[in-house]
């Protein structure tokens, strides 16, 4: 098994991602420049977090539509696993893998903080590991997170249990106060219709050591990989 | 023939404009009231086309394809002959 981790020009968090699968999971993985064009040797991807393009146009515009997203799509279609997280994830929405969109926080500011999240369902190949309703501590960093959709995708993601994850106070409750920068719903993750591709704001990688202050985003990865093994 | 296209990015109607609210309340600061603020963004693109229509479909499919993304943003395109 190899989950490939595709690095854009400005993508910062891909050797952290590296660090989490080999080193804390013991898990074959490899970078991927972007400029590659097959992805066959991978059973799953991580687009990773950062800046592609230097957020120019739109966060993710330019990155969703290189060559290599087209190879991406093509192993999405096949089932496998895909996860984009922060600018992965608006790359993903960006290159359509993903419903919705990712706009300015509704306070225009870079937020990076912990955050807890309420794991909405259980059902993906990304939250196996979870109990559902569970809160779990991940921490954000971004300034365009704020998710977007019009109403019928919205009740649509809502209906097909879509929603992967949604930011709540340490109670469980998707407050106002919760919601870092005016998402929708509070909605911090979501999966595709299949439910194998997942687009999330919050870092799980950097929630995935003891020493980071939270391990919950290692059983986003655990999860991943346990389904892979399992196919 | 040469044209130029001005293209016009417009958040929809409803959507949170967080920096057309952050002038609106710099410009409440310094005396002037206004009714609201919005951003948008203008690309000027020169490129080569036989005719005005032909250069229209081209910019509109770069609009559909890239410089705007449809669920969010209204454009609007300007053209005109180079000399």
């Amino acid at each position: 098994m190899s989950i490939g981790i595709v690095q854009f020009g400005g993508s910062n968090c891909d050797l952290d991602v590296l660090h989490v699968l080999k080193d804390v999971l013991g898990v074959d993985a490899e970078l991927v420049w972007y400029k590659e064009e097959s992805l066959e040797r991978f059973e799953g991807i991580v687009i990773p977090g950062g800046f592609s393009y230097g957020d120019y146009l739109r966060a993710g515009a330019i990155a969703a539509r290189t060559p290599i997203m087209t190879s991406v799509k093509k192993l999405a279609e096949e089932g496998k696993p895909v996860v984009g997280i922060c600018n992965g994830f608006q790359v993903l929405t960006e290159s359509g893998l993903l419903e919705g969109a990712l706009t300015t926080n509704e306070y225009p500011k870079f937020r990076c903080e912990p955050k807890y999240l309420r794991v909405e369902t259980t059902d993906t190949p990304f939250t196996s590991k979870f109990k559902k309703g569970e809160v779990v501590s991940i921490p954000i960093a971004h300034m365009e997170g704020n998710f977007y959709a019009d109403e019928s995708t919205l009740s649509s993601l809502e209906d097909n249990g879509q929603v992967a994850f949604r930011y709540v106070d340490k109670d469980g409750k998707a407050t106002d106060e919760a919601n870092p920068n005016g998402s929708q719903e509070n909605i911090a993750g979501i999966v595709s219709a299949k439910k194998n591709v997942l687009g999330m704001m919050p870092h799980p990688e950097r929630a995935s050591e003891e020493i980071l202050g939270s391990k919950d985003g290692l059983r986003i990865f655990e999860s991943m990989v346990e389904f892979i093994s399992n196919k | 023939m040469q044209y130029q296209a001005d293209v016009t990015i417009e958040l929809k109607t409803g959507m949170l404009d967080p920096e057309g609210t952050t002038i609106e309340r710099a410009l409440e600061h310094l005396g002037y009231e206004t009714n609201s603020v919005k951003t948008a963004k203008k690309y000027t693109i020169d490129l080569q086309a036989e005719n005005i229509h032909a250069a229209r479909e081209t910019v509109e499919e770069m609009c559909q394809k890239l410089i705007a993304n449809p669920i969010i943003h209204n454009y609007s395109i300007s053209l005109r002959e180079l000399q």
